[in-house]
């Protein structure tokens, strides 16, 4: 298990390292955290002949809000949200789900734009970002997008990403009444992908449910963004007939495959399943909010 | 604790482990840490397929990458006769492949070096050109008519069937189960599983080009038994091969078979003059080294109409791979599968094996388990708690009924096993009353009514450890001796040389002690020596919780040896005569007067100095043990868990593990053993699991997919023990490394299957992961 041969550059400024992914894209591969390039590297999965490592350049590690909405770094730590206060209340589902994310040594060097970037369909930050409606700010040479995470997945390890952009920030819309979510794991062991998560977001206005984001994780060939159960959610009020339904809508929203960690049949209906207590422990924490 | 230095370190005494020293600093000497000068690294070439005729193999690029010395094919090896070599059950096995592979990550070629990332490059370079055959991946489809043949090989081999072998009384337990009032059947596989030690296989070979002398590092559980099978393999001589095994991380039984590549590292190293470093990574370790299990079982118990056991009668068909290459004493074929009717006196039994070739990895080895013992005592624990259920009986009652009564040792069983001794009634009682059994039913019953899913399991295991008698024991014609050298320097500090080997069972500190007890030095003073041929006498090493049954044994007799003698030179200088003196641990006093006493250390420097006429000077001696019988550690295990219903995932809320390894010598190193015996029996009831694709294709083959428990969902245990000596070991102690291993899995199955009874569910096989038991609730209608 050693990599095969590849040249590294670490440049110190965004300009510098954007110049160099124009220059070499194609054969080029940016490196964040590294703990799942570097995996992939030592199994010869990915042979660039360039690794960029952008953990030097300043001032991407910053969590903030800013005009209504939380802005996360490119380069903060999966260990920089789970040891930031104001998530805690801010954002609390982010700090659910950070916990969830292997083990310390991961993520003291992971980050979440990686971990989107990598676009796992079993990496959890993805269905978070859907579920919360997040959006990714990438840098070329030509300049600055701004691409929503719906869409942003388009199969396995692929997303709408080009070769020359570097993704600078992660921008998640801040809510505008009571909100809470929560984020449920399957986990065979303690740091495994999931079997199965599901992430849950809502807003409240008065008793009905203004905005209702719902993300599910290994169930298909990228993160999938439940519409139709967030459909049937918005507008209700949250009773226990409107949250089955919208529990049963995501289910079929599903698409997962026979594996080592279970049946399809199985993934369904933990998906079902954790749409249930993702919705209830939601709404319990909005309510607090409310209160 | 700085008081661990002043101990004396006898039997019963927990001083901290000598060794832990070095490996907790990180100073430990691990295989991979050696590296020797002008030496020369291997990589292997692994087939992708599990079963495919090679056409052809192209080495020219991978020959001339930069760096490479040299690329081995098996047509290589062949021409020097290595091309297969014996396994430990008397089969053959390819060494590198060269009519067909036979398995998914069987050595195809290796490639030798100048670095370890030159290797792996230019190994990347061979083609190879496979014809695909049919996989074989379940004796089922070994069996069928007109499947692959995948030993064609072998001269008169017309199917893929190895062996049959029975054990006990047919015609009796026919005619016991005529007259039962109720039989009780379990169908369950013990799906293959890895011992998976942190530390992988390798060596580094060492030829002289001068003086012929092969020097071989290797993480070998049995180096002296290595040794003499590469004599026989390579035609070297055998005072010309030096097995070294440095530090071991970790072994539980796949460090013992001989691997191909020791042998292609070897025979390059010869051919090379040069040292030759070959290291597994992960995955090598995973997909082709010792696996373990891999048995389809039947059990039928017949019950008469008051629950008392009489007969049980056992099929298996086992999985043995491409290779019959199981690690077991050349009397069994199934191993020591016929302990099966394990704790419970049952009159009558028979058992029959089948053993079968797939397109599996071979080398069958007992993951921490003595010879299959943990496939027997699992089968016979599961069919216990299961004919409990089926009778309406409580399943510690059931047991109690049916124990082999502490008068009726030694035991003969039915299918010839001589058990040394045990009170199986009293480790259940002392289980049940750490568990509080009684008010923990009601508990259950209460909550069950709440629509919980909760349940307790019970196993009461026996064991058979310390192979063993010479006489019915032996790997390849050797007999599983094992022997001890002491040699008392003038100053009185030891050095104890061993022909076993520890990959973590604190033998630098166990051993010590037996000489602290029997010979009354201190163990901070005895120095223990393991895994250099050259230096230790011979033995057929460690594994099936052997070391304490039968080098330990050879301690205890050889420290009584020179005891003896020390008693000859006390006398001399006490000017007393030798029946006069009395022996208190460290010292020889004369009878009557305690004051009048000379040391063992006194009596070490006087055999160095001062003699009676005649007597031969110096202080050693050399014992070599043959067990008169194995010993049998036993137990009773219990679990609690509760299931989630919507999801399936099983928590284990309790586990308590009471057991009986006769004498303990170091407490808390017998308490680690059963701490990380109950750790792996988790791992294996939960999610240990090989198993491989219609394709042959391993699953399994790296840590994200071979699931081993780490600290976090380990459960809590709860230890507690029974003392009951073995009669015939000069201390009275049994094997214990395995015995968690081999007891728990039942324990946490029967609980689980306990949990899920009272919706008519009797059966998961494990790993008893959180699908199958979902699939299980749901298949009764439970949801949530
Ligand atoms: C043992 C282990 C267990 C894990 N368990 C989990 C788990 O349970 N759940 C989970 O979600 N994840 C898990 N991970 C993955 C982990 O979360 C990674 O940190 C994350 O997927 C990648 O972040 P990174 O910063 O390390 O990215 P890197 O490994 O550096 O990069 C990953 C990919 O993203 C690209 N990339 C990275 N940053 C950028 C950027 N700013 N702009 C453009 N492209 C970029 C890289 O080119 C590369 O293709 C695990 C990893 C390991 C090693």
């Amino acid at each position: 298990m050693f990599p095969a041969a590849f040249d590294y550059a670490a440049p110190a400024t965004l300009v510098e390292a954007l110049a160099l992914l124009k220059q070499r894209g194609d054969d080029a591969k940016i490196m964040a955290g590294g703990q799942s390039l570097i995996p992939m590297l030592k199994l010869r999965f990915a042979q660039p002949a360039l690794v960029i490592d952008i953990g030097r350049l300043p001032a991407m590690n910053g969590i903030a809000r800013h005009n209504g909405h939380l802005s996360i770094g490119a380069l903060a730590r999966h260990v920089d949200i789970e040891r930031n206060a104001d998530l805690a209340w801010l954002c609390p589902i982010l700090v659910d789900t950070v916990h969830w994310i292997s083990d310390p040594l991961v993520r003291n060097r992971g980050t979440m734009a990686g971990s989107v970037c990598h676009a796992d369909p079993s990496g959890d930050w993805g269905s978070v970002m859907l579920a919360l409606d997040a959006s990714l700010i990438a840098r070329s040479e030509s300049g600055e997008r701004v691409i929503p995470a719906d869409g942003f997945f388009q199969g396995p390890f692929t997303t709408t990403l080009r070769p020359d952009e570097i993704v600078t920030e992660i921008r998640i819309p801040m809510p505008k009444g009571p909100a809470g979510g929560a984020y449920n794991k399957l986990e065979r062991k303690v740091g495994d992908f999931a079997t199965v998560a599901v992430a849950v977001h809502v807003e409240l206005s008065g008793s009905k449910i203004a905005k209702a984001g719902i993300g599910l994780t290994a169930v298909g060939p990228t993160n999938i963004k439940a519409t139709a159960a967030e459909k049937a959610l918005v507008g209700h009020e949250p009773t226990d007939e409107v949250i089955v339904e919208a529990a049963r809508l995501a289910a079929e929203a599903a698409e997962p495959k026979d594996d080592i960690r279970g049946t399809a049949a199985y993934k369904k209906d933990i998906v079902r399943v954790y749409v249930l207590r993702g919705l209830r422990t939601a709404l319990g924490r909005a309510r607090e909010v409310k209160a | 604790m700085s008081s661990t230095l002043h101990m004396h370190g006898g039997i019963g005494e927990s001083i901290k482990r000598k060794e832990d020293a070095r490996f907790l600093r990180g100073q430990g000497h691990f295989l991979d840490d050696f590296v020797l000068p002008r030496m020369a690294h291997m990589a292997i070439l692994r087939s992708p397929h599990a079963h495919a005729r090679i056409k052809s193999i192209d080495t020219a690029a991978a020959s001339a990458k930069p760096g490479v010395i040299a690329v081995v094919t098996g047509e290589l090896m062949a021409q020097h006769k290595l091309a297969w070599m014996p396994t430990l059950s008397g089969d053959t096995q390819a060494v590198l492949a060269t009519d067909k592979v036979r398995f998914q990550g069987q050595e195809v070629a290796a490639v030798i070096a100048e670095t370890k990332y030159q290797a792996e490059d230019a190994r990347d370079l061979i083609e190879v050109d496979y014809e695909i055959l049919q996989a074989i991946t379940s004796p089922d489809q070994a069996k069928e008519s007109g499947s692959a043949l995948i030993r064609d090989d072998k001269e008169g081999q017309k199917d893929n069937h190895i062996y049959h072998w029975e054990s006990g009384d047919k015609a009796g337990t026919q005619a016991a189960f005529a007259k039962a009032h109720k039989v009780v059947r379990l169908n369950t596989f013990y799906p293959r599983c890895h011992p998976a030690p942190l530390e992988t296989c390798g060596c580094i070979a060492d030829v002289d080009g001068v003086t012929g002398k092969a020097t071989i590092y290797m993480t070998s559980q049995a180096p002296h038994a290595i040794r003499t099978v590469f004599a026989l393999v390579a035609g070297i001589p055998e005072h010309q091969i030096r097995i070294i095994s440095p530090d071991i991380g970790g072994g539980f039984g796949n460090k013992v078979p001989v691997y191909p590549g020791y042998v292609v590292a070897t025979a390059a190293s010869l051919l090379l003059g040069r040292p030759v470093k070959w290291v597994e990574d992960r995955t090598e370790n995973l997909i082709s080294t010792g696996f373990a299990r891999d048995y389809h079982m039947t059990g039928d118990l017949a019950l008469d109409k008051d629950g008392k056991m009489l007969a049980l009668r056992v099929h298996l068909d086992s999985d043995n791979g491409a290779f019959f290459a199981d690690a077991q004493p050349s009397k069994f074929k199934a191993g020591l599968f016929h302990i099966v009717t394990g704790s419970y006196d049952i009159p009558t039994a028979h058992v029959t094996a089948d053993g079968y070739y797939t397109n599996k990895a071979p080398g069958g080895v007992a993951y921490r388990c003595s010879f299959r013992v943990t496939e027997a005592s699992y089968l016979i624990e599961r069919l216990v708690s299961n004919a409990a259920m089926e009778i309406g009986m409580d399943q510690a009652e059931i047991r109690t009924k049916n124990f082999i009564q502490p008068e009726q040792f030694p035991y003969t069983s039915a299918t010839g096993w001589i058990y040394d001794s045990g009170d199986y009634p009293k480790a259940m009682d002392v289980a049940l009353k750490q568990l509080g059994y009684e008010d923990l039913k009601k508990d259950v019953e209460a909550r069950r009514k709440k629509g919980e899913v909760t349940g307790i399991g019970i196993a009461s295991f026996t064991e058979v450890v310390g192979a063993g008698p010479g006489a019915d024991y032996d790997i390849l014609g050797l007999r599983m001796f094992d022997s001890a050298e002491l040699r008392v320097h003038p100053t009185g500090k030891a050095i104890l040389k061993l022909g076993v080997k520890s990959q973590g069972q604190g033998h630098e500190t166990t051993f010590a002690q037996i000489v602290a007890e029997e010979l009354g030095i201190p163990a901070q003073d005895v120095l223990v020596m393991e895994g250099d041929t050259d230096n230790t006498p011979y033995g057929l090493g460690t594994y099936a919780s052997r070391s304490t049954p039968v080098a330990g044994a050879a301690t205890a007799m050889v420290s009584r040896k020179l005891r003896e003698k020390a008693r000859k030179l006390a006398a001399h200088l006490l000017e007393a005569a030798e029946e006069d003196l009395e022996w208190e641990r460290g010292k020889f006093f004369v009878k009557g007067s305690p004051e009048k006493f000379k040391t063992i250390q006194e009596a070490a420097f006087a055999a160095y100095t001062n003699l009676p006429e005649g007597m031969e000077p110096g202080l050693e001696g050399v014992h070599y043990y043959d067990p008169p019988n194995m010993t049998y550690p036993f137990g009773t295990y219990a679990v609690v868990v509760d299931v989630d219903k919507g999801t399936g995932q099983v928590k284990v809320k309790r586990m308590v593990a009471v057991d009986d390894c006769g004498v303990r010598i170091n407490p808390m190193i017998v308490e680690g053993q059963i701490q990380g015996g109950l750790t792996e029996g988790y791992g294996i009831a939960f999610m240990e699991l090989i198993t491989f694709d219609a394709e042959g294709n391993c699953i399994g083959s790296n840590l994200m997919d071979y699931l081993i428990p780490g600290s976090m969902e380990t459960p809590k245990f709860e230890i507690g023990q029974t003392v009951t000596p073995s009669p015939h070991h000069p201390l009275g102690a049994k094997g214990v490394g395995e015995s968690a291993t081999v007891g728990s899995p039942a324990a946490y199955v029967n609980a689980v299957i306990d949990a899920l009874s009272p919706y008519g569910i009797t059966n998961i096989d494990m790993p008893v992961t959180s699908d199958k038991v979902w699939a299980a609730l749901r298949s009764k209608g439970v949801t949530e």
